[in-house]
């Protein structure tokens, strides 16, 4: 364990975010919300301090391996996220310290889960801040750093393998600096493009720009009460949807486009899944709830946002869809779990897992009919390695377990055995809102401090795929030597 | 620059290492998943798990846009179709490892007829570096420059030695030959003397010099031993073939041990001037039988590492004056621990010849690498420089008047087929070969030793 190394790194994200937030100090002072403005000044003074004195110490020498790798993502996000909930403490917006950090936690961790009552009568600079976090989390502040801080040594590859999601951790170029910034290229040019078209469709710039960042981020929190619903806009609503969809690709994808490679964009198989998934549960919730509604294209607008908004692990709403039927309250809490592709900025088990799981449960059906088959599972056109089938069965069985005790631990708090579900499902797959008293119209904030505090180490748990954050906490990783 | 090795094997995976800590954008590719995940782990690389071959793999490599293509897969046919597709895709320039005889003798063509920019046979290139240590074997190591014609040798101060509690600059005086010494090996630390170092017994010296300079100095140490004569080869490999080949031209006494009886036939056709011996090169009673304890050199190239340390070491204990043991995994530093002194790798042998490559591809303009040696570990590297430039600063000026960094040195100077050991009054011109001993790494352009 390189100790040295970690606390470098660890100090260099931290100065990172007081950086950052010199973008929601401006807000303030354009506002003028002096209050706030003290705040993130507080916060980023006391960001670059802490993260000062963790740098200033030299590493005796900068070899890092995944152990190092897993540690410093693990750390990195609980201590951005602590800090990150200083401004909304400092400013007196939220009193309770647990309630602040569930807030930042729901926002870099794009889960959007709010414990908020009244949303519109918060401080526009915190708003800001609030979805600000989404757009920073999406794409990850470790990638953040390594695309931008110069680096001197070639370790970078295990911080990335930890941060982004999905099974398979493929390059774009050589060198991870160079991919780091092509991904945040990407990124950063589809959310302007998306607050151009909200802004140009009628919605205030200010509301423009925090959307963007909640859908750019898959997060989910809005600055209106209502959700999206507040516009009342079908245009917005299209927009919100199409791009919520567009930033649950796997970003590797848009590189191959913008190098013209159109053949292996249409031979991905987790492309196709996720656009059927995404077509058949919206017919089928359509049908379902179209008695509620006036007419079809009434029901088509509600459950197409829906879909598009809960498959992406955004969590955005227009609709309160508790009180819809429970086939497409099934159907939406079955999408909670798949989640959106592997190498997008969204969370869940990932489609790439799913293909790879059914796929593994076929070949072991033909198997059992003949059992001299030999049978290849195969993505892309490639058959896959049996050990990366291996690793994705693997982290089934851990996000099953994990899920279950979180589920446990939730229901100490007395609620309904749905809500507690939903609560830890949607937590942990970084969607936003669940059912019942927690659903789109509810918030978070009836819970216990000890669910929150629950609830927050899922979120990091989930954006983090699992191995990091159990990682951070097993002893025998902490040992000096291997 | 852009560059696709093919092959994640020991050269693949050295070339990995060596390419991309100097910065290049590498992209491996190997038929192996877990070649591939091993490399991408340890460096900043890009892996491709597929045919080097296939077009599709190629072109998902980037090789159209690619600089260089360098293909050392375990086959000799897959690395010349490879370059050959690469070419055809749009690749600059492209390297194939040929280790094979029959193709070895058609380089020629190769690299005229088929455009391939450069082939590496690390078979016959670490031949040819055991043949220069059998030639003169009170070097632990011989490195030569400028067409064979400039050598660099290593040697260890033995106890009780002349040399020892001796400063550089008082070499002149006391002894009568004169040599440089280049850098020096004083337990893990590395120096590149200066006129007040002061040497101690158990150094190691990398020294350059003509060779007959080379002679009588060691002899005035009283280190000097004669050239071998008798040279018994363990392993009849195409290492040993191109080596025993060598040796029986320059007129030693070959005798190669092989265990495959067909392959020894072969040999003894290949080889009628060597004495090809069918039986187990480790089998200690076969060895003595072969007369090992009176030869002058022993040799052990056998496909298992382990295998030539013991036989080596084996050899040593019965007093045989030279043993060379090519071990391909184990690092030297280690070997040295054991008392193995002369060890000699393909691998890193290829993989300097590449790397030397890449750097003189990379540099344009007033000078370029021609070769480039990796000693002691690759912490010390010995460049020559072709120097074009034809009004640099320092052309034409005396070298005690330019300021040149610590730690470099210049080794020996070429001009017109004549060597100088320069001193302070020489000087540089346009046209020149320069050897540049340093501890630095990277060096792409001459101008950058100069402070």
């Amino acid at each position: 364990m390189n100790y040295r190394m970690v606390s470098t790194t660890v100090g260099k994200i931290l100065i990172a975010e007081a950086l950052l937030l010199l973008l929601p100090l401006s807000v303030a002072f354009y506002f003028h919300e002096s209050d706030t403005l003290w705040a993130f000044l507080a916060t980023g003074l006391l960001l670059l301090l802490v993260g000062g004195l963790l740098e200033i110490k030299k590493p005796r020498h900068r070899r890092i391996y995944a152990r190092e790798g897993f540690m410093i993502v693990a750390i990195s996000w609980m201590l951005i996220s602590c800090f990150g909930a200083l401004p909304f403490l400092l400013s007196g917006a939220i009193r309770n310290p647990i309630d602040a950090v569930f807030e930042t936690v729901s926002g870099f961790t794009t889960t959007g889960s709010s414990i908020l009552t009244n949303i519109e009568a918060m401080p526009k600079s915190l708003l800001f801040w609030r979805s600000f976090t989404h757009w920073i989390g999406g794409m990850g502040i470790l990638m953040f750093v390594l695309a931008f801080l110069p680096q001197r040594e070639n370790q970078s590859t295990y911080i990335m393998r930890a941060e982004v999601p999905g099974p398979s951790k493929g390059k774009l170029v050589s060198k991870t600096m160079v991919t780091a910034r092509i991904l945040y290229a990407i990124y950063f040019c589809m959310t302007v493009v998306e607050i151009i078209l909200l802004w140009a469709g009628g919605i205030p710039l200010f509301d423009s720009v925090t959307t963007a960042f909640g859908t750019a981020g898959t997060g989910g929190f809005s600055v209106r009460n209502a959700s999206i619903a507040a516009y009342d806009s079908v245009y917005a609503e299209i927009v919100i949807s199409l791009f919520m969809l567009a930033f649950g690709v796997n970003f590797n994808l848009y590189y191959l486009l913008l190098v013209r490679q159109f053949k292996r964009v249409f031979k991905s198989d987790e492309l196709r899944w996720y656009l059927g998934i995404v077509a058949t549960s919206t017919v089928l919730i359509t049908l379902n709830i179209l008695p509620l509604y006036d007419n079809l294209a009434e029901a088509l607008r509600y459950a197409g946002f829906q879909v598009a908004s809960i498959i992406t692990t955004t969590g955005f709403s227009t609709a309160d869809y508790t009180g819809w039927p429970v086939l497409s309250q099934m159907l939406l809490l079955t999408l909670f779990c798949i989640g959106a592709c592997a190498g997008s900025t969204g969370g869940g088990f990932k489609v790439e897992r799913l293909v790879v799981i059914c796929k593994a449960a076929l070949s072991r059906i033909r198997k059992s009919i003949n059992s001299r088959e030999v049978v290849s599972i195969k993505l892309d056109g490639n058959a896959v390695d049996m050990q990366y089938a291996y690793n994705v069965l693997a982290y089934l069985a851990a996000y099953v377990i994990l899920v279950f005790l979180g589920i446990f631990f939730i229901c100490l708090d007395n609620v309904d055995m749905p809500e507690a579900i939903s609560a830890v499902l949607t937590c942990f797959n970084n969607i936003g809102p669940a059912f019942g008293k927690l659903g789109p119209a509810g918030n978070f904030s009836s819970l216990s401090n000890f669910s929150k505090v629950v609830l927050s180490f899922l979120m990091l748990a989930g954006r983090l795929e699992i191995y990091p954050m159990i990682i951070v906490f097993y002893y025998r990783a902490w040992k000096r030597k291997n | 620059m852009n560059i696709v090795i093919v092959g994640g094997g020991k050269v693949g995976t050295a070339l990995t290492e060596h390419l991309s800590n100097e910065g290049h954008d590498v992209v491996v590719i190997d038929k192996d998943p877990k070649v591939i995940e091993e490399s991408v782990n340890q460096f900043d690389v890009m892996g491709i798990c597929g045919n080097g071959v296939s077009h599709q793999v190629q072109t998902e490599a980037g090789v159209a846009k690619a600089h260089l293509l360098i293909a050392v897969t375990s086959s000799d046919e897959l690395n010349i179709l490879c370059c050959l597709m690469a070419k055809k895709i749009g690749v600059q320039h492209t390297i194939a490892r040929v280790r094979n005889p029959e193709y070895a003798q058609q380089m020629h063509f190769l690299r005229e007829e088929l455009g391939l920019s450069l082939v590496v046979n690390p078979e016959f290139a670490a031949a040819n570096e055991i043949a220069r240590v059998l030639r003169f074997p009170t070097a632990i190591n011989m490195e030569s420059f400028a067409g064979d014609r400039v050598d660099l040798a290593e040697i260890k101060l033995p106890k009780d030695n002349v040399l020892a509690g001796m400063c550089v600059h008082e070499i002149a005086s006391r002894l009568k030959s004169r040599v440089l010494i280049c850098a020096v090996q004083r337990g893990d630390a590395i120096y590149i003397p200066n006129g007040s170092f002061r040497l101690e017994a158990g150094d190691r010296l990398h020294i350059t010099s003509k060779r007959s300079d080379m002679i009588a100095f060691m002899k005035e140490l009283g280190i000097y031993r004669h050239r071998t004569k008798n040279v018994l080869i363990s392993g009849g490999g195409k290492m040993g073939y191109y080596l025993a080949r060598q040796l029986s031209e320059t007129g030693h006494k070959v005798k190669v041990i092989e265990k495959d009886e067909e392959r020894a036939r072969t040999l003894a056709q290949l080889l009628p001037h060597a004495t090809v011996i069918v039986g187990d090169g480790s089998d200690r009673s076969l060895l003595l039988e072969q007369g090992l304890d009176n030869q002058d050199a022993f040799v052990a190239l056998a496909t298992m590492d382990e295998e030539n340390i013991i036989t080596t070491m084996y050899a040593a204990s019965l007093g045989v004056g030279k043993t060379v043991a090519k071990v391909n995994r184990v690092s030297h530093d280690l070997l040295r621990s054991i008392g193995i002194e002369t060890a000699v790798s393909s691998k890193t042998i290829a993989a300097n010849q590449i790397v030397g490559y890449v750097r003189a591809l990379e540099n344009s303009g007033s000078s370029s690498v021609q070769t480039l040696y990796k000693l002691v570990e690759g912490r010390v590297e010995a460049l020559e420089f072709r120097i074009t430039a034809e009004d640099a600063f320092y052309i034409g000026r005396m070298l005690k008047e330019l300021r040149i960094q610590d730690d470099v040195m210049i080794g020996c100077i070429l001009r017109k087929g004549k060597i100088i050991y320069p001193c302070g009054d020489d000087s540089i011109e346009t046209g020149d070969g320069v050897v540049v001993i340093s501890s630095h790494h990277g060096f792409k352009t001459f101008e950058e030793i100069f402070c």
